[in-house]
């Protein structure tokens, strides 16, 4: 595989579903800064939160070419389906169309992808649609170069039922810690939070992040 | 340098592994999972030892090529207490960890092996020592090593309290020993923990059904 180009191996991503005590239901979802080619770092403060509707998101890692354009595919072809029902999409539709691409391509492709949103179906959903063209719900997901190292963190500190809150601290830790260990993850951490009512996108700076040190 | 996958290229049994270390107040918590592995797809034992003792208050684990890892401490152990006798002392753990960083510094083209020293000596109390492949030595007040270990820096980076007692610090390495034997294919077992004072050391082995269990399982 050439590694010509802009590599999203910076990426790292956390989607933990998560139900308020008003019994709605969202996700929200992070994704921590830079892109790299090599050792030079071409963007520092990109987004890699994309939407693809109104109330679905996706985290893109691997190429940063190749999740551009299966963004863009899927983008056109969620609208096109949503307008067709005229009603809104379901976040299980946008994931088969991702796991559709990437698994009719799966050998030109470097794509992993997670895609998480709202729906009046069933809630916050989360969806993991990694490189190869799998498709699995989780309640919660890790994604991207950073992602070994906080699988331990994650799965001690998650538990279902978490609130709003709750969900969004432990995503900024989890991308802090991992951050901290993965050269390719840096920058700043990007988070939304998916529900009934909207989305509603945070930004945490560099020097506003929670700090672990071992030393 | 051809040494990337550590894992993969080890001929024979290798010790896909996790292994940590820990300072707590008063002492250190020295701990291993018990899988060995043959090529990633076959356990050739559920209940192998990597926490070996090289003297009195020093243990040691290893990570690697098992029979690499073997020889090595083999060796080290044999030094170390000629070592004691020259002394006419029991040794330093900086000692114990330096005999280990000359024998895979000397052979680094061989070997493929690298070591978590910990240990308690009159002259700077509990102390952790890591020997990494190449034959790096470092001292740390925590550490983790073994191909398991890439799952926990997270949950390492956030629980390790530099002055905990030492019921939190067992707590911590099971909890860390069983996450990482949860996502490692190649880690598993039982979680094998060593404590170590200024009294004396402290066997603590947690079997399987004993240890903590998370959210998905």
């Amino acid at each position: 595989m050439p590694n010509l180009g802009q590599q999203i191996s910076s990426k790292n991503d956390m989607i933990p579903d998560w139900t308020s005590q008003e019994v709605s239901t969202g996700v929200s979802t992070g994704a921590a800064g830079p892109w790299r080619t090599e050792a030079y770092i071409a963007n520092r403060v990109t987004d890699k939160l994309t939407p693809i509707h109104d109330r679905i998101f996706c985290c893109r890692s691997g190429s940063a070419a190749d999740t551009q354009a299966i963004a863009d595919v899927v983008t056109y072809q969620l609208g096109f389906h949503s307008i067709e029902l005229d009603e809104p999409p379901l976040v299980e539709t946008a994931a088969n169309l991702f796991r559709a691409s990437c698994y009719r391509y799966r050998e030109e492709l470097t794509a992993g992808i997670l895609v998480a949103g709202w729906d009046r179906r069933k809630g916050g959903q989360v969806y993991c649609v990694p490189i190869g063209g799998m498709l699995v719900r989780q309640p919660v997901s890790v994604g991207g170069s950073g992602s070994t190292y906080i699988y331990g963190f994650m799965d001690s500190n998650y538990k279902p039922g978490l609130t709003k809150e709750q969900c969004l601290e432990l995503t900024a830790a989890a991308l802090s810690l991992a951050m901290e260990r993965d050269g390719s993850s840096g920058g700043v951490v990007r988070l939304a939070t998916i529900s009934e009512d909207g989305v509603e996108r945070r930004v945490i700076l560099g020097n506003q992040l929670p700090k672990f040190s071992t030393h | 340098m051809e040494k990337h996958c550590m894992d993969s290229q080890v001929k024979g049994v290798s010790t896909g592994t996790t292994i940590l270390a820990a300072i707590f107040d008063g002492g250190v918590v020295i701990g291993s999972d018990t899988r060995a592995s043959v090529g990633g797809e076959y356990v050739s034992s559920k209940t192998i030892n990597k926490v070996i003792q090289v003297h009195d208050r020093i243990f040691c684990c290893m990570a690697g090529s098992l029979a690499d890892a073997q020889a090595v401490t083999k060796a080290a152990k044999f030094h170390l207490s000629f070592h004691s006798v020259q002394m006419e002392s029991p040794p330093l753990v900086i000692a114990a960890a330096s005999v280990l960083k000359e024998l895979c510094y000397k052979n680094k083209e061989e070997l493929q092996a690298g070591f978590i020293t910990a240990g308690w000596d009159i002259k700077k109390g509990p102390q952790v020592y890591v020997v990494a492949l190449g034959g790096m030595l470092v001292r740390q007040p925590v550490t983790i090593g073994g191909s398991g270990s890439t799952f926990i820096y997270g949950y390492v980076d956030a629980k390790y309290k530099p002055s905990m007692t030492k019921e939190e610090c067992l707590q911590f390495a099971t909890n860390a020993l069983a996450l990482a034997m949860g996502r490692d294919n190649v880690s598993g077992g039982v979680a094998n923990l060593v404590v170590i004072t200024e009294t004396g050391v402290e066997h603590v082995v947690v079997p399987g059904d004993k240890l903590p269990r998370f959210h998905d399982e």
